[in-house]
């Protein structure tokens, strides 16, 4: 027995993963462009919606929210931001790039604050949970990005599904961290009043989780600004692009402007949201 | 007791951990809660209970952490579930309600107040007291005035749109007991409700309760660790150690007759002239006349030369005391042949009879002054018996004892 004979391969995970992409691509293919639908759909509307608008509308949209929720400052940042983008000639590529965040966020929240209850209220399940969570977050995005191409096609919704699987997790963790933190008295009290477990969350657990639940909305909508730049190598459009023709072409200066109007419509972006998480 | 069982406990058991069952035999095999924990990780929190609680009575169950008290209460509205045994609370067994029987039941029923308040940090002082009607799907009017009603009742009616962390401690404590009262239960749960407080409020709170208990009178469960606390309010006492109840009881009956070391060791150190009422001690070892029309001062002074007695308490045919007469005021009538040949005429004119709920501590001075013994009577009038000075300090003299020969033992 020669156990640790290390020199030949033993186990060949990458040939077994390899035939089961192929044999979905084969297979399913078109279930996967089933799937795809709701999410192009959504973003569809919602580029067409940002195109649609003059900027000074969206401008006026977000200096509305910075005003009502974040205060003076971050209003004159907000529209000072958005003139620049403006005048840098990246309108049009933030506007996509605002319309894929917020189309990737809903998808997060939609699917991440169920999932985050559920594994507040449950230990087993978010045991379950964890593993697949981990490997979300630090799975290089590169690794899968193309079974996500050869299931969905190049494009803007095969970014978004990329974008989705990475910025879903600090959702799903803060709600059930939120969860977690309510008191346990307090959901003693409530059952002790004769509360139902949908009255229990309803109105003890949910309301008392927000402000953590928000802060998990927040890094989502970061984490998703961040996979931008990753997205645009799929052919999802928005500000990676410059990014990534400056790269291919080496022109540093267009790779720095993307660059630049990324990070400062993250911070807008993570201002406006911190804003009203305390709110 | 005259009231019937409102909250009936038989044969409870909680036991916590990996293997209840099993936990389960080995009690009934006699093994003990230490054997069991290291046999089977299994901890026995609530052992053999049973009880009954009457209708409109504090029920005080005492007890140090640990001794399964907590438990105990939280398995009365099944916070925790019960591992064998039955709970009656109005003759129905609530271990046997299905999910939505229960909550029907805490709804309406009972409610609780905890240590820690557990008001909602998000609502205001009205939405917290409104809670239990919320849950019960009253409108958002009707459940409010309720809620306002209860609040006023506790005195915070003014306070209704605080956030509860803008209260003190026991401002907190008062909305937590609004918030049990503004569902009109029958049931009050109150899980060490005052121990979070300071002396001082803590004892303002019990009087709260106790006011609130004349006006309404409800069935009360109050847990607590603090022995000053159960006597003052509580009308009957169950004393908890290491998950089984050990005795229930009237304050009285316990100090006077503790049914094991722990329980006295715990009474060690109350004054019992502050928990026994005269009524407790009074004994009916006094010579009575019974005045009946004609009876002469000189068959009085007979009988009490024939039972070697200086004093004699004269009641009527029914037992309401009249007076207390002495060989010598019946010897001065006697002799005084001007005077009306009447019992009446011979009457120490300084007697001063106590009540049956007056304790101890109220009587001592009546009784430490006359050379005679005090005269208790009830709530009618009646003659209940009498406390000399003796009597007095065999009381004081027994409970003492006890509590040496107690110490004795530890040492």
């Amino acid at each position: 027995m020669r156990i640790f004979n290390f020199d030949e391969q033993l186990i060949p995970l990458d040939e077994w993963v390899q035939s089961l992409v192929d044999w979905l691509v084969l297979n399913y293919r078109e279930f996967f462009q089933i799937i795809k639908i709701p999410v192009e759909i959504s973003l569809e509307s919602l580029e067409w919606l940002f195109a649609a608008l003059p900027p000074f509308v969206v401008i006026l949209f977000f200096a509305v929210a910075a005003w009502r929720y974040a205060g003076k400052r971050v209003t004159v940042f907000t529209v000072l931001t958005f003139l620049l983008v403006g005048y840098l000639g990246l309108w049009e590529d933030t506007m996509t790039t605002l319309a894929m965040v917020i189309c990737s966020v809903v998808f997060c929240a939609v699917v991440g604050i169920p999932l985050g209850i559920l594994s507040g209220r449950s230990d087993r399940f978010e045991m379950l949970l964890r593993p697949f969570l981990d490997a979300m977050q630090t799975t290089p995005a590169f690794v899968y990005l193309v079974p996500v191409v050869m299931l969905f096609s190049i494009g803007t919704v095969s970014g978004i599904l990329a974008t989705i699987v990475f910025a879903l997790p600090p959702i799903i963790r803060l709600t059930s961290l939120g969860i977690r933190q309510v008191h346990p008295e307090l959901v003693e009290a409530a059952i002790a009043f004769g509360a139902t477990p949908w009255q229990v969350l309803h109105k003890v657990q949910f309301p008392l989780a927000l402000p953590s639940i928000m802060a998990g909305l927040n890094q989502t909508i970061m984490m998703a600004l961040s996979m931008v730049v990753i997205a645009a190598l799929i052919g999802a459009g928005g500000l990676g692009n410059p990014v990534v023709q400056g790269l291919n072409t080496l022109e540093i200066g267009l790779a720095t402007i993307g660059g630049l109007s990324i990070v400062l419509l993250a911070m807008v972006l993570d201002r406006i949201t911190q804003g009203f998480a305390q709110k | 007791m005259n009231s019937s069982i409102k909250i009936s406990v038989k044969n409870l058991y909680k036991i916590f951990g990996p293997h209840p069952k099993k936990a389960m035999e080995l009690l009934k095999k006699g093994q003990g809660k230490e054997e069991i924990f290291e046999k089977t990780e299994t901890t026995v929190g609530v052992q053999d209970a049973s009880f009954d609680i009457h209708t409109g009575e504090i029920f005080v169950i005492m007890g140090l952490s640990g001794s399964g008290k907590s438990t105990m209460v939280r398995m009365l509205n099944r916070l925790i579930e019960p591992t064998s045994g039955q709970v009656f609370i109005d003759d129905e067994n609530i271990v046997s309600m299905n999910n939505d029987q229960l909550v029907k039941m805490r709804r309406k029923k009972m409610s609780m107040v905890f240590q820690s308040f557990a008001l909602m940090p998000h609502m205001t002082v009205l939405q917290n007291a409104a809670f239990g009607l919320e849950m019960d799907g009253v409108d958002k009017q009707t459940r409010e005035t309720r809620a306002l009603q209860a609040l006023e009742q506790v005195g915070l009616d003014a306070w209704a749109a605080s956030m509860p962390d803008e209260l003190s401690g026991g401002m907190q404590q008062r909305v937590g007991l609004a918030r049990g009262l503004a569902v009109d239960p029958d049931i009050l749960l109150m899980d060490e409700a005052f121990s979070a407080l300071d002396p001082l409020i803590r004892t303002e709170m019990q009087d709260e309760l106790l006011k609130l208990q004349t006006k309404a009178k409800r069935t009360i469960v109050f847990i607590s660790h603090d022995l000053d606390e159960a006597m003052r309010i509580g009308d009957r006492i169950a004393i908890m150690e290491g998950g089984r109840v050990v005795q229930v009881g009237t304050p009285e009956e316990i100090l006077q007759n503790p049914a094991d070391d722990y329980v006295r060791a715990f009474f060690r150190g109350v004054d019992p002239t502050n928990i026994l009422t005269a009524g407790d001690i009074a004994s009916d070892t006094q010579v009575t006349i019974v005045m009946t029309d004609g009876k002469s001062p000189r068959a009085a002074l007979q009988r009490l030369i024939k039972n070697d007695r200086d004093y004699g308490y004269v009641v009527d045919s029914n037992r309401i005391f009249q007076g207390i007469v002495s060989a010598d005021s019946l010897r001065d009538l006697i002799d005084s042949p001007n005077q009306p040949q009447q019992l009446t005429a011979a009457y120490l004119p300084e007697v001063v009879p106590a009540h049956v709920d007056d304790s101890m501590q109220d009587i001592l001075p009546e009784v430490a002054s006359h050379p005679w013994a005090l005269p208790i009577l009830n709530d009618s009038g009646e003659y209940r018996g009498a406390v000399s000075k003796n009597l007095f300090l065999r009381t004081l003299h027994r409970t003492e004892t006890e509590d040496a020969t107690d110490t004795a033992e530890q040492r």
